[in-house]
């Protein structure tokens, strides 16, 4: 080969090469202020961990002190278990409401799942304070039973109120993560094997119900992962021997300010996240999560998979075995109705709750009676008029708003960047922009706290906008990612034979086709910051208070029936924005 | 019906013509790491013609047609259209016209905006643009879905909306990947007609890629007949069918039958081939090589017929296609040749064994 012509194909390498590298500089932004705003915070808290608060020395001090003293390590013991069983009862009772939701009908099965989705997105405090007004002692349930002469049962601040308000937040997540999974099955598959001689117990779970397997494990990681960091549920609805890591981490800043100790709180709370995504990525694949088909076929291998195939067998024999008697009772048509009527049932309980606190915002009474003796609209004058809730609301509007638009921002470039990647790194940067996601909020809140009050954005909107933005990343992320990966690039190809340059395409072609993606990104990003407590608890306060913050301390005082107008509007707002990215989700034409 | 579009056009030139090629790919090539798409290539195409690229999937035609484009950037070589270098100009720069395999129409633009992005694009004042689209759609016959949507269209009418969306503008060159390829049977032969017709009537240079042997025959001027990421055989559809120049242009062009063989010369000097089913007489003009295979067409070979040479053997099936019948005649263990019925013979009972012949210059030894 000439020398010339090695020249020419030397060009050409580097060409390529830059040109490889090119589409994935969109995603540096979002690179740069997650490392910024996320890594390097929550490392910095860890390393506070192991760091001597006089002398900065090592010492595995804080550590020991946990595990030594018996309070803290009930309250770590009791972390676990709550989260663990909130995990476990998502599932048991999620999972024959995501098989109904998955066999309904296209049309049907949109209005079913928007049951699913109000809960949620509703806020959790509104949820909490629903629950509060339930299960209290002169809540709804006592004063129906009062009613029939029965004496109070103690509901509230104990472990039933705790898991109530805790499967109730996780339920809608499990559900949404496990119907992904059903509705893409091959449900030809059961006939196949009913054809094939199995009973329809046997179909079930030696087909269906292993094929579901990574949808209920992706289901588990979240519910646990996401129930370990949870403060509002166990410090409202739960008693003494209830309280959470999260609620240590609170006040060890808030009240002793002790750094080091909270940072050694959060890295329990930390790995015990991490360990569990690496079991799951070990058994499952993390790329499962986000719906893409991993490499591996089955779960586990050799004895585990000969194990778990041999229970399978059991349960398809004992619900045969149980089946029979029970059809012979109930009647076949019973037996046909009875999923509709357990996911009418759960699907109540996932949204009665929300709606209770509607009549008593209206009430005229001072207390939280139920039902309310008059109704007037007292409590939202009280609202509207109070300048402290009227900034706090403006407040949260201003910075979802600004969330929102960075977010979807940020976001966007990266989806887009990795969208059309083949970069090796693809796979890691993908997984960083998901991981807010995974790291407890806690840890990433107080992580920014720290870092914040050395660069002086605490109690600032720019520290609450951050933060949030830090948060609501991996929903945007996730939300425009999903439409990107439906994007025909041909059509950008087709846009550049015909003349379009790169700008041209992404304004006239992309961003229109993706339109959906970018609203329903703005739209999840603004209400995660709307709906933001962690960040905005450390982050936010005096007047500088938000929308949940304001709540939350108000709840922390004194129950009143302003809360319960605070939270209609809230409910109303998010429920609108929802139902907009909701409708703007589906395809356009 | 002439198209305004046509008066713009030169008329086509004649292959071999000696004036610049439309289009000239020199040395072009492509490499991902190891493997090779397209070997180095040179190919010329004269304005006005109908050039088919046909082959397997894997042949490097794809590669090819998205290298002249612009959508997949070469590993060495050079294009020039019209004589100028254009082997680094961006795609949107190029004046070059694809047609998508699935039409790639914009799900968000009405049929009159897809038509109209080409001209948006090269900054046509609205009046122009608005009449130009108004003739493309007529040209398509499609006037009267201007408003609507692709969504709302039919594949046959999407790819009628392809086509005048590529046509608008006057491209130097047209490429089109198996631009049929999703339509079914019927649509499909009825969209060829379509294409050969538009191309008559703009005079277009079109570059044009499909697997489907039949419609390269059916359209083009000159077939590039590609395999193993290069140019097999380059001719017109009737050189490559009678003349084929090896053994996989004759396998993949029409039916054949191949046998392998040596080839002697006898005592008054014809070239035989000396095969595993005997001796064959070879015509005349058999270039000398020491071994070949001979192909011999189906309609060729005629039952109890007349000829020069002659193989038996037992008839295992008829197959029977409309237009012509087919019998298939065993040679014993794994060898079957097919041999087309003449018309208003009655077809052989299976299980009969005949004599099948053929004339000397019906064959053509290939490599």
């Amino acid at each position: 080969m000439s020398a010339a012509a090695l020249n020419h194909d030397g060009a050409f390498a580097a060409a390529r090469r830059r040109l490889r590298f090119g589409p994935l500089w969109l995603a540096a932004p979002g690179l740069a202020f997650l490392a910024i705003f996320f890594l390097f915070p929550v490392l910095r808290l860890l390393s506070l961990s192991v760091q001597d608060l006089e002398t900065s020395a090592w010492t595995g001090d804080h550590y020991a002190r946990i595990v030594a003293t018996d309070v803290y390590f009930r309250v770590l013991m009791s972390t676990f278990r709550i989260a663990g069983l909130t995990a476990l009862l998502s599932l048991l009772f999620g999972y024959p409401l995501a098989y109904w939701l998955a066999q309904l009908p296209e049309r049907q099965r949109g209005l079913a799942i928007l049951a699913v989705m109000v809960p949620f997105w509703t806020s959790y405090l509104v949820k909490t304070f629903a629950w509060m007004v339930i299960l209290g002692r002169t809540g709804v349930i006592n004063q129906i039973l009062s009613g029939t002469g029965m004496s109070p049962l103690p509901l509230l601040h104990n472990e039933f109120g705790v898991m109530a308000g805790m499967v109730h937040a996780m339920l809608p997540l499990a559900v949404l993560t496990m119907l992904p999974v059903m509705t893409t099955l091959d449900r030809r598959l059961v006939q196949a094997a009913e054809t094939l001689g199995a009973p329809p117990a046997n179909a079930f779970w030696l087909v269906y119900f292993q094929l579901s397997l990574p949808g209920v494990a992706a289901a588990g990681l979240l519910t646990f992962i996401s129930s370990l960091g949870f403060f509002i549920v166990p410090a409202l609805l739960g008693g003494p021997q209830q309280t959470m890591l999260a609620q240590l981490i609170i006040s060890q800043i808030q009240e002793m300010l002790n750094w080091a100790f909270a940072g050694a709180l959060a890295t329990f709370m930390l790995v015990a996240a991490l360990v569990t995504c690496w079991v799951y990525d070990r058994l499952f694949g993390l790329s499962s999560l986000s719906g893409e088909t991993s490499g591996r076929t089955g779960g586990g291998q050799g004895r585990l998979r000969g194990a778990g195939m041999s229970i399978l067998s059991g349960l398809a024999k004992a619900s045969t075995a149980l089946g029979g008697p029970v059809g012979r009772v109930l009647g076949p048509r019973m037996m046909d109705r009875l999923l509709p009527l357990y996911s009418a049932a759960v699907i109540v309980f996932l949204v009665a709750p929300a709606l209770v606190v509607v009549p008593i915002a209206f009430t005229t009474s001072p207390f939280l009676d139920f039902p309310p003796p008059g109704y007037g609209l007292e409590w939202f004058r009280v609202y509207f008029n109070s300048d402290l809730w009227v900034s706090a609301t403006i407040r949260s509007f201003a910075v979802a708003f600004a969330t929102a638009i960075l977010a979807t921002l940020v976001a966007g470039l990266a989806a887009l960047a990795l969208a059309r990647s083949s970069s090796r790194w693809r796979g890691a940067i993908f997984a960083f922009f998901l991981a807010p996601m995974i790291v407890p909020r806690i840890v990433i809140a107080v992580g920014l706290f720290y870092l914040f009050a050395q660069i002086g954005l605490v109690a600032t909107d720019l520290g609450l906008i951050i933060g949030h933005t830090v948060l609501a990343l991996p929903f945007a992320f996730v939300a425009i990612s999903a439409v990107v990966k439906g994007h025909d690039w041909r059509l950008d190809q087709a846009a550049a034979t015909l003349g379009a340059n790169r700008v041209k395409t992404l304004m006239l072609v992309t961003v229109p086709l993706i339109r959906g993606g970018l609203v329903a990104a703005f739209l999840f990003a603004f209400i995660t910051s709307f709906d933001e407590l962690t960040v905005a608890i450390f982050v936010s306060g005096g007047v500088k208070t938000t929308l949940p913050k304001q709540m939350w301390d108000d709840m922390i005082l004194q129950l009143n029936p302003t809360l319960a107008a605070v939270s209609v509007v809230v409910f109303a707002i998010v429920m609108a924005l929802l139902l907009i990215a909701e409708w703007l989700r589906r395809p356009a034409r | 019906m002439l198209s305004p579009l046509a008066q713009t056009r030169t008329a086509p030139v004649q292959a071999g013509a000696a004036a610049t090629p439309k289009l000239l790919v020199d040395g072009l090539t492509k490499r991902y790491g190891a493997i090779t798409a397209l070997e180095p290539t040179r190919l010329e195409v004269p304005a006005g013609e109908f050039l088919t690229l046909l082959g397997p999937s894997g042949s490097g035609k794809t590669t090819l047609l998205q290298m002249i484009c612009g959508l997949v950037e070469p590993s060495g070589g050079r294009i020039l259209i019209d004589g100028q270098d254009e082997t680094r100009t961006p795609v949107h720069k190029r004046d070059i016209g694809l047609v998508f395999q699935h039409y790639a129409l914009f799900p968000h633009l009405t049929v009159a905006e897809n038509i109209g992005f080409p001209l948006r694009m090269r900054g046509v004042a609205p009046a122009d643009l608005t009449r130009r689209v108004k003739e493309a759609l007529e040209m398509v016959h499609l006037g009267h879905l201007a408003g609507r949507f692709p969504k709302e269209l039919s594949g046959g009418q999407q790819q009628r909306v392809a086509l005048a969306r590529c046509f608008v503008y006057q491209p130097s060159v047209i490429l089109m990947d198996e631009p049929l390829g999703a339509l079914d049977k019927k649509l499909r032969e009825h969209m060829q007609y379509e294409i050969k017709r538009l191309h008559r009537e703009t005079g277009a240079t079109i570059i044009y890629v499909t697997h489907d042997q039949e419609e390269a025959l059916a359209m083009s001027d000159r077939i590039c007949l590609m395999n193993h990421a290069r140019i097999e055989q380059l001719g017109t559809p009737h050189d490559i069918y009678a003349r084929p120049k090896t053994a996989f242009a004759a396998d993949f062009i029409g039916v054949s039958n191949i046998f392998r063989g040596q080839v002697r010369r006898d005592g008054s000097g014809t070239p035989m081939l000396v095969t595993g089913n005997g001796s064959f007489r070879l015509s005349a003009d058999t270039p000398d090589r020491p071994d070949g295979t001979l192909v011999v067409r189906p309609e060729q070979l005629d039952i109890d017929g007349d000829g020069d040479n002659e193989v038996r053997g037992e008839v295992v099936d008829t197959v029977y296609a409309g237009s012509e019948t087919r019998v298939l005649v065993s040679l014993g263990g794994e060898e079957t040749i097919t041999v087309r019925l003449r018309r208003g013979t009655a077809p052989p009972r299976l299980g009969e064994v005949v004599a099948v012949r053929w004339r000397a210059d019906a064959g053509v030894l290939v490599s």
